[in-house]
């Protein structure tokens, strides 16, 4: 028996409940209080949401809106409003990942030594972009561009460029950079290098992102025309307001089904790559 | 140097590197492609960038963007900003936290790694079937959009947050639902899956299996829906759930640039601060 162990083990305290260096515990502490704060600030009124009165005022409006209008002429105009919001999220989508792609060059490192002084600035151009919620984006346009989808595709492309020119300038900084050092000790200019080498890296994170953000932009399509910017927006707002219940109906249910379909071909697409 | 010419020459092709890019036919044809498929679009969306510039409406936004200078800061509209700003960001983490409320109890129900029939062989019919109901209810919960779900509650509880705190949490709880579902099943289920063939209850496979392998991802992406919250909590405000939006809504309808352009340094603060948080927690955190 030669290294004998200790007759008495060390006496350890145990460890104390709460830790002045424990970030953890103050983040909860301080998502609570956050959360705390939110409900008793806020008046919300719960009671007169659940009392009878608003559960029948609730009933009844849910009510008028069967049966949703069916006649041919109205459906006609349901479709062509759905084609014009899948068309606004599509071409906002593009132009998007077009601006953002070209935002986000200078707003990356594109190797080790460069000085990317635009950085920067760039960034925060593109965050700016972002921080404006599309909504807000349509509203400011239709200054500009006037009532209609016009406005709402500009407005879906300046807050889409914002979060892809984000992603693309991610994309780009973190691409494996072999095939460019190749290419930039042989002196081949910058654009070619980004175009012949960077470029094919990156194109398949680039079109996910680019996808991903097209279902979102659907959804966002669809309810960009309450302020009047096109789209199915628009007639449920002008429905609404009218209290033209059934159609109102009838436009929600194509919105539902514009945004399942998309989930859905979006699901099985993903499922068709990843496999 | 030689060896590279024979080289070149038993595979039957001239030394020269070509002066074309390789690729320029396909290159070539899918921007045409994409050029032609790009003339419905524009049509559809009355797609005239002329209009920007007429002469009229230029002159408008012009007028409209100059008032943009200086912001207003004046200390009284400065308070309403604050206070306003507060409602958004209250009617955002109350919203969050009613959406987690519905969204952990049907992750728990719905999520097939805690299935103890499944466990051997297929799953059986009841289990199968509740879990499929779950996730319809999931899918038309996150498949009406909050605005609508908005304007819907302010017709019933009337003007304010109540209708706006009510629509994202119905809106957020099926989106964070669905997700969370997918984070649980994607990782390997093999720890949840042993505990349970030794006798856990799911709720302990659920705590010392699945939880610990994706509390990260989990957290990054709750926090990452706190942010997309707060934008729409702003949005809501334009249907008249109260906060930011309400108040931007007024300020475009007089036209005053000045308040339009300090609520806009307020978004762009907010966002910002979301930002730095989600970094923070996915460093110290996850």
């Amino acid at each position: 028996m030669t290294g004998r162990a200790a007759a008495n083990l060390p006496y350890k305290l145990p460890p104390p409940l709460f830790d002045a260096r424990c970030r953890a515990c103050w983040f909860g502490a301080g998502l609570v209080a956050l959360v705390v704060a939110s409900f008793v600030s806020l008046d919300l009124q719960w009671a007169q949401f659940f009392s009878r009165d608003a559960m029948a005022a609730m009933a009844r409006f849910v009510g008028e809106f069967f049966p949703p209008e069916t006649r041919p002429a109205f459906v006609r105009q349901v479709v062509a409003a759905t084609w014009q919001t899948l068309a606004m999220s599509a071409l906002g989508t593009a132009i998007a990942a077009v601006l953002g792609l070209l935002l986000a060059l200078p707003a990356s490192r594109l190797h080790a030594g460069a000085t990317a002084r635009l950085r920067t600035p760039m960034r925060l151009l593109l965050n700016a972009l972002r921080a404006v919620p599309e909504l807000v984006w349509a509203s400011l346009l239709l200054i500009a561009a006037g009532l209609g989808p016009f406005a709402g595709t500009l407005a879906l492309a300046a807050h889409t460029t914002g979060v892809l020119g984000r992603l693309f300038a991610e994309a780009i900084e973190n691409a494996p950079d072999g095939p460019a050092a190749a290419l930039r000790v042989q002196g081949v200019p910058e654009g070619r290098i980004f175009w012949y080498a960077t470029l094919p890296e990156i194109v398949p994170q680039l079109t996910s992102y680019t996808l991903y953000r097209w279902e979102n932009n659907i959804r966002a399509a669809a309810v960009l025309g309450v302020v009047g910017a096109g789209g199915l927006g628009q007639m449920l707002a002008f429905h609404m307001a009218l209290f033209q219940m059934p159609r109102t109906a009838t436009v929600l249910v194509a919105m539902i089904v514009l945004v399942g379909i998309v989930d859905a071909l979006s699901y099985g697409l993903r499922r068709l790559l990843t496999r | 140097m030689s060896a590279v010419a024979g080289l070149a020459r038993s595979s039957g092709r001239s030394s020269a590197p070509p002066t074309r890019d390789p690729a320029w036919l396909g290159r070539v044809f899918w921007t045409g492609a994409a050029l032609v498929l790009l003339w419905p679009l524009c049509v559809a969306t009355e797609f005239q960038p002329g209009r920007l510039f007429d002469a009229r409406s230029f002159a408008v936004t012009r007028h409209f963007l100059a008032s943009f200078l200086p912001p207003d800061v004046e200390p009284g509209f400065l308070a309403l900003v604050a206070r306003e700003t507060w409602r958004t960001v209250a009617m955002a983490t109350a919203g969050m936290t009613l959406a987690f409320a519905l969204a952990l109890p049907m992750t728990f129900v719905c999520v097939r790694v805690l299935s103890i029939s499944a466990l051997s062989g297929s799953m059986a019919p009841l289990p199968f079937a509740v879990r499929q109901a779950v996730r319809v209810l999931l899918v038309v919960l996150r498949s009406v959009p909050e605005l609508v779900w908005a304007l819907v509650f302010v017709r019933v509880v009337g003007l304010g947050p109540t209708a706006g705190v009510l629509a994202i949490g119905l809106t957020y709880g099926g989106m964070l639902g669905k997700v969370y579902g997918e984070i649980l099943e994607s990782g390997s289920a093999h720890v949840s899956q042993t505990l349970l063939r030794n006798g856990c209850g799911r709720l302990q496979a659920f705590w010392f299996g699945l939880l610990p392998q994706n509390a990260g991802e989990l957290i990054s992406y709750t926090v990452y829906r706190w942010e997309c919250a707060v934008r729409s909590s702003v949005v809501l405000g334009f249907v008249g759930a109260g906060g930011l939006g309400q108040l931007l809504d007024g300020s475009l309808k007089m036209f005053a640039g000045g308040e339009v352009a300090t609520m806009l340094i307020v978004f762009f603060g907010l966002v910002a601060v979301a930002d730095r948080t989600s970094t923070w927690l996915r460093r110290n955190l996850a």
